[in-house]
Order: structure tokens, then C-alpha cells, then sequence
């Protein structure tokens, strides 16, 4: 059997035109579905970029809150309400807000302000210039250097700004696991001094983070907590959630699955014509090897190894295309957001599949009907 | 008996129904022997090709039976009657119907791959018979680089390359001068006829009817003269 796929391996790979037609298609249809997904996968990560941050087990909030950027404030009776849950190893607040700084030169920017609990710094980021413990210095804030990092005109420790009249200085400069999506700078500081500067609703917290004793305990402390009419979310469930909203509520998820979804109609329409064409062209040479023998299961094997071999190898094409161009745009453009991950390499697998049998079953079609006595009959 | 290679008995074979029903092979009935070439000769139109593709497995009659080495072939399956046209018969089709995409030897070879032979070893003996129609050293051009002659020899080289015993031609020179026709022919009676081996040739062209050992005329799908030796000769 290996030497009659060999034989439609050659009959393909031979005829060079049609085969880089086939390898065009698929990989550019592979290119366009990875690269949709990978930047939606990529808006999605760093959407959750505070929950993966923080890295807290359990978020209690507002059930109305559908990402970590707009909370809705919470009043300060839950936190105790949440401690006195049985199962909670520990329970703290968290503020998460926007505002406006004045830097140095006169600019006013926005930036995210992370309020960290003051007992624990709970959800702290990795420090690498200064010391964490200058968190609690007068007016001390933490920088985090990412992308948006200049955009705060690249501060020092002791680079001092303003923040609602209120002075600020850097003590820190942190790293994070991942960026935000919005391009805003992210300030880390006390949970009080969030509060003091960034003044809103009087006894309100962002949000409660929740250690559990056990993983057992989250069913019961999410119980207790939607009892108090609030929403307790593990990790990962929040993510969800947020993922969710932008699927559902922003249109940007609509948006790439149509463009999706034309990708695939491109390739599919490229290949399968293609191969149509292919098959249409050797019809006869079909023809002939019924006439000589070859049985009807061994002409399907046949083509669906042309098909199956062209679709993979034009899947692999796209896959390196698409990572070959993430790859240079991460380098070149700051905060190019896209992230290949398994299920959009999947979902691009599962496509090409489609493509391979749709454009197989065309050919098979045909040729199953071509009748040996046609080439004799000329 | 054991001389008779090919017995087809009261044939009919016709195409459409109703009003349209066209006869193509009228309650035809022949032998074929080992050992000798036969022509089957007539008009276009007379239904050789149709009686050849019948014999040969390709074409299930309406009615009839083929015998070929005392085997009905049309009671076998289709997997068995693909075999059989596999390991019993060889054919050289008028247009050759050789691959542009592949090589002269792989060309030749396609009969041994298709037998589930080892590549490198089909290709090996492919060699060897392209060798016999004197083409060996043009085995790695594609066929479109050979004359149409050539291409012919390499059409043969292919039918003989799995020692069927039955070999079919269909129309060997209708695209070839009258010299290399006779030359092509001349090569497959000296060459490739054997003792073993039958060989039935469609054609109309009496420039290469001198190469026959016994010849039928076809006509409105049926035998309507013996033209040399008898219908049924042993």
C-alpha cells in the first residue's frame, strides 16, 4: 500500500502548479484563522491580566461586575461577612481603579491603581528595582515596566508625580506576568492610600480576595457568599466570565469569528477548486489505473492521502507563518496583543480537516464514477 | 484445451434503454489462443472496442459468458475482476494513458506498484523491460519528452511488465507513421508473443494486418467474416 501512495504522492507533488496552489490556499487560510484567534486569545489574556496578576484563589465582588477594570464597590461590611465564612484561611481587600497623574512635565496621564491590602500586600508584584517594603514609605507607589512603562516618561525611583493634588513617588519598579489590554500604565500601592487618593463611595472595596483553607471549601464560601448577595468567583471562573463579556457583549468576539470563518471559506474555496481542477485534469489517468487494476478502496486511499498530505502540509505553512509573524510583531510593536495556544491551533487543525474532506470528497466523487471503459473508448 | 486462452460465448452488450437501446456486440462468439496474435478488425463504430473491453473485464455484457484460462470472469466480484485485469491482462490503450507527472521506468512500474511490489524493486524491473523496447536509457524523462513511438514501446513495456498472459492492444497505430506502426509490431510479434501469452489487437489499419496470425472482421456488432485462419481455431 505504501507504494500506491507513493504513486499519488508523486502524481501530486509533480504536478508543482496545482500542488502550490493547494499549499497557497491551505496555508493561507491557516495563516488567517491562527492569526484571528491568536489575537483574540491574546485581547482575551490580557483582559485578565489583574485576576492572573494578583493571582488571589477567590474573587468576591458586585454579581453586575463583568471585568476586573469596572468594579462596582462593594460595601466594607462583606469583608468581615467573608472572614467570618467558614473555610476562609484569610480574606482581603483589593482596590482596583483608574485616575489621572500629573508627571513631571506638566502631562497628565491615566494609569490603573492597584490598592494592595496593607497588612499583607496580598497579590503583590515581583519587585526587581527597590524594595517592597517601601510600599508603606510616605506617597509610595510601585511602577510596573512594561510596555506602557514610557508612558509614564520612564521613571526612576524617586521620580515623584501627582495624583489628585496628593504627591506621589516611585519606590519600586515591578514586574508582571502580563500587561493590561487598555496601554495604561499600572501603579501598585496600599490599599489605603488607594483609598485616600482616589476617593469614591465612603466604606466601599473594590473587591475581597479570599484564600481558602482547602479547595474544598470554595463550593461552601461561594454559597455563603451569593447568601449575602454577592458573587464569589475562583480564578479561573472569573476569567470565564470575563472572557465571556467579550465574546458576547463587546462584538469583538462576533467580528473575528466572521473573519474566521471567511478565512476558512477562502481556503476551503482555493483548495477544494484546486483539487477539482487536479482531479478533473487526470481523470483519465484515473481511468487508466482502474482499467490496469487498481481497486476503488485504493483510489480513495489515494486521494485522501493527496488531500490529506497537501491540507497538513499547508497547515504546518500557515502555523509557521502566523507564529513567524507574532513573533517579529512582539519584537517590533509594543503592545502587539495575539497569543498562539493550543485550541486555536485546534481550531485551524479541525478546519483543515474540513477542508481536506470536503475537497476529498469532490475528488472522490468524481473519480469513483469515471468508468474504465471511457478510456478505451476514448 | 489447454491451448485456448480466451472463449467468448454468445456476447451482447448494448448501451441505453427503451427507444435509445443501441447493440453494440451482437451474440458474439470466439476463441483466443496462447501463443498467437489475433486481430479483430472492422469500421469504426462496429463495436471492437466494446467486445475487447467485455473480454478484457472492463465492460460487463448483458448476456454471455468470457472464459479466460477456463475462469468465467463475469461471476467473479468486482475486487476479483480488478485482480484479475491486475495479474491476467495487460493492456495498451490507443492513447496510451501514460503519467506526465512521473517518470518513463515509474510509468512502466505502475502495474508491479499496484501488485503491492516493493518501489525501488518495481522500478528495478521496470528497467529491465524498458531495456527489452530499447528505452532504458530514457527511463527518467517524463513521457512527454519521448516521441509518440517511443511513448508506444513504454505503453507496451508497461502491459508486459507483470507477465499477463493476456495482452490487449486497442488501436496500436493509430497514431503512428505506417513505418514505425509496422516496426512496433514487427517488435511485439518477435518480442513479446509467446507461447504463453495471447495477444487480441483492435485496429482498422491493413498496414499491419500482415503481422496477424488469424483476423475477424466486426461489423454492426458482429463477427462477419474471418478474414485469415478460422473462428474458432485451435
Amino acid at each position: 500500500m505504501i507504494g500506491i501512495l507513493k504513486l499519488g504522492y508523486k502524481l501530486l507533488v509533480n504536478d508543482k502548479a496545482k500542488f502550490l496552489a493547494l499549499l497557497v490556499g491551505t496555508a493561507f487560510a491557516v495563516f488567517l484563522m491562527v492569526q484571528m484567534t491568536s489575537i483574540f486569545a491574546g485581547v482575551l489574556q490580557k483582559s485578565s491580566s489583574t485576576v492572573i496578576n494578583i493571582g488571589a484563589k477567590i474573587w468576591v465582588m458586585d454579581p453586575g461586575v463583568q471585568t476586573p477594570v469596572y468594579s462596582i464597590p462593594l460595601p466594607d461590611y462583606v469583608l468581615d461577612g467573608v472572614r467570618s465564612i467558614e473555610g476562609v484561611k484569610y480574606a482581603v481587600p483589593l482596590y482596583s481603579g483608574g485616575a489621572l497623574v500629573k508627571l513631571q512635565s506638566g502631562v497628565y496621564q491615566s494609569v490603573t491603581v492597584i490598592g494592595l491590602d496593607d497588612a499583607s500586600l496580598f497579590g503583590r508584584p515581583e519587585v526587581f528595582e527597590g524594595q517592597i517594603e517601601d510600599i508603606y514609605g510616605e506617597n509610595a507607589f510601585v511602577v510596573v515596566h512594561d510596555q506602557e512603562f514610557q508612558k509614564l516618561e520612564n521613571p526612576k525611583i524617586g521620580t515623584t508625580f501627582e495624583l489628585n493634588d496628593h504627591r506621589g513617588v516611585i519606590v519600586g519598579i515591578a514586574k508582571v506576568t502580563i500587561s493590561g489590554l487598555f496601554g495604561i500604565p499600572t501603579l501598585y500601592t496600599t490599599y489605603n492610600r488607594a483609598i485616600q487618593y482616589i476617593p469614591s463611595t465612603r466604606y466601599t472595596i473594590s473587591y475581597i480576595l479570599v484564600e481558602p483553607k482547602s479547595k474544598n471549601d470554595t463550593a461552601h464560601i461561594k454559597e455563603e457568599v451569593e447568601r449575602m448577595g454577592y458573587e464569589a468567583l475562583t480564578a479561573d471562573e472569573f476569567m470565564k466570565k470575563i472572557t465571556r463579556f467579550y465574546i458576547f457583549q463587546t462584538g469583538i468576539g462576533t467580528n473575528i469569528l466572521i473573519m474566521t470563518v471567511i478565512s476558512f471559506l477562502v481556503g476551503l474555496s482555493i483548495s477544494a477548486q484546486t483539487f477539482y481542477t487536479f482531479i478533473l485534469e487526470n481523470l483519465e489517468k484515473f481511468g487508466a489505473l482502474k482499467a490496469i487494476g487498481i481497486k476503488g478502496r485504493e483510489l480513495i486511499y489515494v486521494i485522501l492521502f493527496q488531500t490529506t498530505f497537501a491540507s497538513l502540509t499547508g497547515y504546518g505553512l500557515g502555523v509557521g507563518l502566523s507564529s513567524l509573524l507574532i513573533t517579529i510583531a512582539m519584537l517590533r510593536v509594543p503592545n502587539y496583543t495575539a497569543k498562539i495556544n493550543y485550541l486555536n491551533l485546534g481550531l485551524g487543525f479541525i478546519m483543515v480537516l474540513i477542508i481536506a474532506g470536503i475537497s476529498s470528497y469532490i475528488g472522490i466523487r468524481k473519480v469513483i464514477k469515471i468508468e474504465p471503459f471511457d478510456i478505451f473508448r476514448g | 484445451m489447454a491451448n485456448l486462452a480466451v472463449r467468448a460465448s454468445e456476447l451482447v452488450k448494448w448501451f441505453g434503454e427503451g427507444e435509445a437501446r443501441t447493440y453494440a456486440v451482437r451474440k458474439v462468439s470466439f476463441e483466443a489462443n496462447f501463443g498467437e496474435m489475433l486481430y479483430i478488425v472492422g469500421p469504426s463504430g462496429s463495436g471492437k472496442t466494446t467486445l475487447l473491453s467485455v473480454i478484457s473485464g472492463i465492460l460487463r455484457p448483458n448476456s454471455g459468458t468470457v472464459r479466460v484460462e477456463d475462469k468465467e470472469i463475469w461471476s467473479l466480484t468486482d475486487d476479483e475482476i480488478a485482480d484479475f485485469r491486475l495479474n491476467t491482462v495487460g493492456f495498451v490503450f490507443q492513447d496510451f494513458h501514460l503519467f506526465p507527472r512521473l517518470t518513463t521506468a515509474e510509468n512502466v512500474a505502475i502495474p508491479l506498484i499496484l501488485k503491492r511490489r516493493n518501489w525501488n524493486e518495481s522500478i528495478k524491473e521496470a528497467m529491465e523491460y524498458l531495456e527489452i523496447v530499447g528505452l532504458k536509457e530514457r527511463a527518467h524523462l517524463p513521457p512527454v519528452k519521448l516521441s509518440t513511438g517511443e511513448q508506444q514501446r513504454v505503453a507496451i513495456a508497461r502491459a508486459i511488465v507483470s507477465h499477463p498472459d493476456l495482452l490487449i492492444l486497442d488501436e496500436p497505430t493509430a497514431s503512428l507513421d505506417g513505418d514505425t506502426g509496422r516496426r512496433i509490431l514487427d517488435f511485439v510479434k518477435k518480442n513479446i508473443l509467446n507461447e504463453n501469452r495471447c495477444i487480441i489487437i483492435v485496429t482498422h489499419d491493413s498496414r499491419i494486418f500482415e503481422y496477424s496470425d488469424r483476423m475477424m472482421k466486426m461489423e454492426d456488432g458482429k463477427i462477419t467474416e474471418v478474414l485469415k485462419g478460422d473462428l474458432n481455431e485451435k
